[in-house]
């Protein structure tokens, strides 16, 4: 027993540790006007074009989520996320095909077994990381690309692939009947976002989060602290691959047929680096990473502006986010925007006081 | 009580440990010798971040090595880094907790026991505070709080006041003089600060170039011939 005469009594009060914060209640608040909005408002407020595309945001909302686990938690670098999306879509359309399920089991399943699969492949993360890692998992992902350019998505067939060589009268894959319009399918997907989200936040804010901020930064560390290493990379793994087969078998719905050329190796590496550019430790970089991923290139679309920009774009956003803000955008914009707020602040306290700018030069220094 | 008998580790062609028998008894033992030793890769053997070619540690009468690495916190080995190892992204509390929580003790005695820690190594910042807010000395108190939540057997510190102030260094040194006391586990410290190591261990263990050259009460150790030749070069001081 430790000597414990130091400890006051304030300390061993139990709310010390758990008292609720203000930022705290003001985040909650945030939040749900935002899913609210996100669900009810912006169906009625924008057109059937960035209707689709939103859904394709909700979708790849979830995958920079599972990337951000793997990076920005436990420090697994993969170049492999969008052949692991490509596989929850070809599981989730077989098994749309095949059976009569429903779309919410369907989708269950696809996360389940692309979870078993998606860890397997990942198994050379237990002794891999960094570049090494990476290397490894673009090459699993462009092998995975081949094979599906090979045996192509199930598209009503029969046999294992389900796919039956017609050019015309191809099934589209099904939706849930409650979500068949894009308005509702996009309300559908959102909602599928949120509880992937939620089943992230729950991982982090609990025993496996800790121990991968533990292995992250040290994983000697993380070993002498008694983790199990092994098992928390593996669970990471597992937890990233589960909700990245989730987002494929609801993209399988929003895009009603698939093909091969939709998946190619080379995404991966633009997501990795949407995911930096977003914030790879916050959940809301997830958002902005599909955002960038998926609005952005639909708004300059819509502009008339080539997309090829958008390499170069992402090129720069990356170097300024490694040289500037490592944590991304979701971290800088806010301060940028208090800071912002503390500047117009300081501003207009000098224009109501008559003695001058003392106010404004200390708010900018 | 730690036995180590013929300890040899090779890395490729170089011999880090060259057959080390020592005992390490009760209370807080000191081991020193000059840069590349050989301490902090004796530690690693001692954590199992590297295995041995030969030799056996037997540690509180249990076979050492034989204990998984990750099982070998629960069984009791707490060790603190050279370079420091507070996670940033955790608070104080979260920090000491990680270990309690993968050590098998009990969630009921969690709270209390990582507050104790807490309160033991002196840190009188919000348990909550993010470890990235802190000071080089309070994050080096968070690792020894790590190394002592608990029911620590064997508390091994590698170089825990590197870079401290003197101030701090002696906050320290009181903190290790007091674990064995406080916690029953025995500490081996491993520093070049001499005076640290004096103040705070009453034997000490000599490694040079993989070797043991000398072990015994701390002061003694301090003025043998083959020590300060290891260290300076010359007996002539």
């Amino acid at each position: 027993m430790l000597d414990t005469a130091n400890v006051t009594a304030s300390t061993r009060r139990g709310p010390v540790l758990r008292r609720p914060t203000t930022g705290a209640l003001v985040r909650g608040v945030v939040i749900t006007v935002l899913v609210l909005f996100a669900l009810f408002a912006l169906p009625q407020l924008i057109s059937l074009y960035y209707v689709d595309t939103m859904t394709e945001v909700a979708i790849y909302a979830m995958v920079a989520l599972g990337l951000g686990v793997l990076v920005g938690r436990v420090g697994l670098i993969s170049l492999g996320q969008v052949a692991i999306l490509a596989l929850g879509a070809w599981v989730a359309a077989r098994l749309l095909f095949a059976t009569s399920q429903p779309f919410p089991l369907v989708l269950l399943e696809a996360g389940v077994i692309t979870m078993a699969l998606g860890t397997l492949i990942g198994l050379p993360a237990l002794r891999l990381r960094g570049l090494y890692l990476a290397l490894i998992t673009l090459m699993l992902a462009g092998a995975f690309s081949i094979v599906l350019a090979t045996t192509n998505f199930p598209n009503g067939g029969h046999g294992f692939l389900g796919y039956n060589g017609s050019l015309i009268n191809i099934p589209a894959i099904r939706r849930p009947s409650i979500a068949l319009t894009d308005p509702a399918y996009y309300r559908y997907s959102v909602v599928v976002a949120i509880l992937m989200f939620l089943l992230v936040f729950a991982h982090v804010r609990t025993r496996p989060g800790r121990a991968w901020a533990a292995i992250r930064q040290s994983e000697p560390a993380a070993l002498a602290a008694g983790i199990n290493t092994t098992l928390y990379k593996l669970w990471a793994l597992a937890l990233a691959s589960f909700v990245t087969g989730i987002a494929g078998g609801v993209y399988a719905g929003a895009a009603h047929y698939l093909y091969s050329i939709d998946f190619p190796a080379q995404d991966s590496i633009i997501l990795l680096a949407v995911v930096l550019m977003g914030g790879a430790y916050s959940m809301w970089g997830a958002v902005v990473a599909a955002l960038l991923l998926e609005f952005l290139p639909a708004w300059l679309n819509n502009l008339g502006v080539s997309n090829d920009w958008l390499t170069i774009l992402f090129g720069v956003g990356v170097l300024q986010v490694l040289t500037t803000a490592p944590a991304g955008l979701a971290d800088q914009v806010p301060k940028d925007l208090a800071k912002l707020g503390r500047l117009l602040t300081g501003l207009a306290r000098r224009g109501q006081s008559p003695a001058g700018g003392n106010a404004v030069s200390e708010e900018t220094q | 009580m730690i036995e180590v008998n013929d300890l040899t580790v090779r890395f490729g062609g170089v011999t880090s440990l060259d057959g080390m028998t020592v005992s390490f008894d009760a209370g807080t033992c000191g081991l020193i010798g000059p840069n590349g030793a050989g301490k902090t890769t004796f530690f690693n053997v001692l954590s199992g971040f590297v295995r041995p070619a030969s030799g056996t540690v037997r540690a509180f009468g249990d076979n050492l090595l034989s204990i998984v690495h990750f099982r070998r916190a629960r069984w009791g080995v707490r060790r603190t880094f050279q370079t420091e190892q507070a996670i940033e992204q955790l608070s104080v509390f979260q920090n000491v907790a990680l270990i309690h929580e993968h050590s098998g003790l009990s969630r009921a005695s969690r709270r209390a026991d990582v507050l104790d820690a807490i309160s033991f190594v002196g840190l009188r910042c919000d348990p909550q505070a993010s470890v990235a807010t802190l000071s080089a000395g309070d994050r080096r108190l968070v690792e020894v709080a790590r190394a002592v939540v608990g029911k620590p057997k064997l508390v091994l510190l590698d170089e825990p006041a590197a870079g401290l102030p003197d101030s701090e260094t002696e906050h320290m040194g009181e903190v290790i003089r007091q674990i064995p006391e406080q916690t029953g586990a025995l500490t081996i410290l491993v520093d070049h600060d001499m005076s640290l190591v004096s103040a705070c261990c009453s034997t000490t263990a000599v490694l040079d170039f993989g070797k043991l050259i000398a072990s015994g009460p701390t002061a003694q150790v301090l003025r043998d011939e083959h020590v300060i030749r290891a260290y300076l070069g010359t007996a002539e001081v």
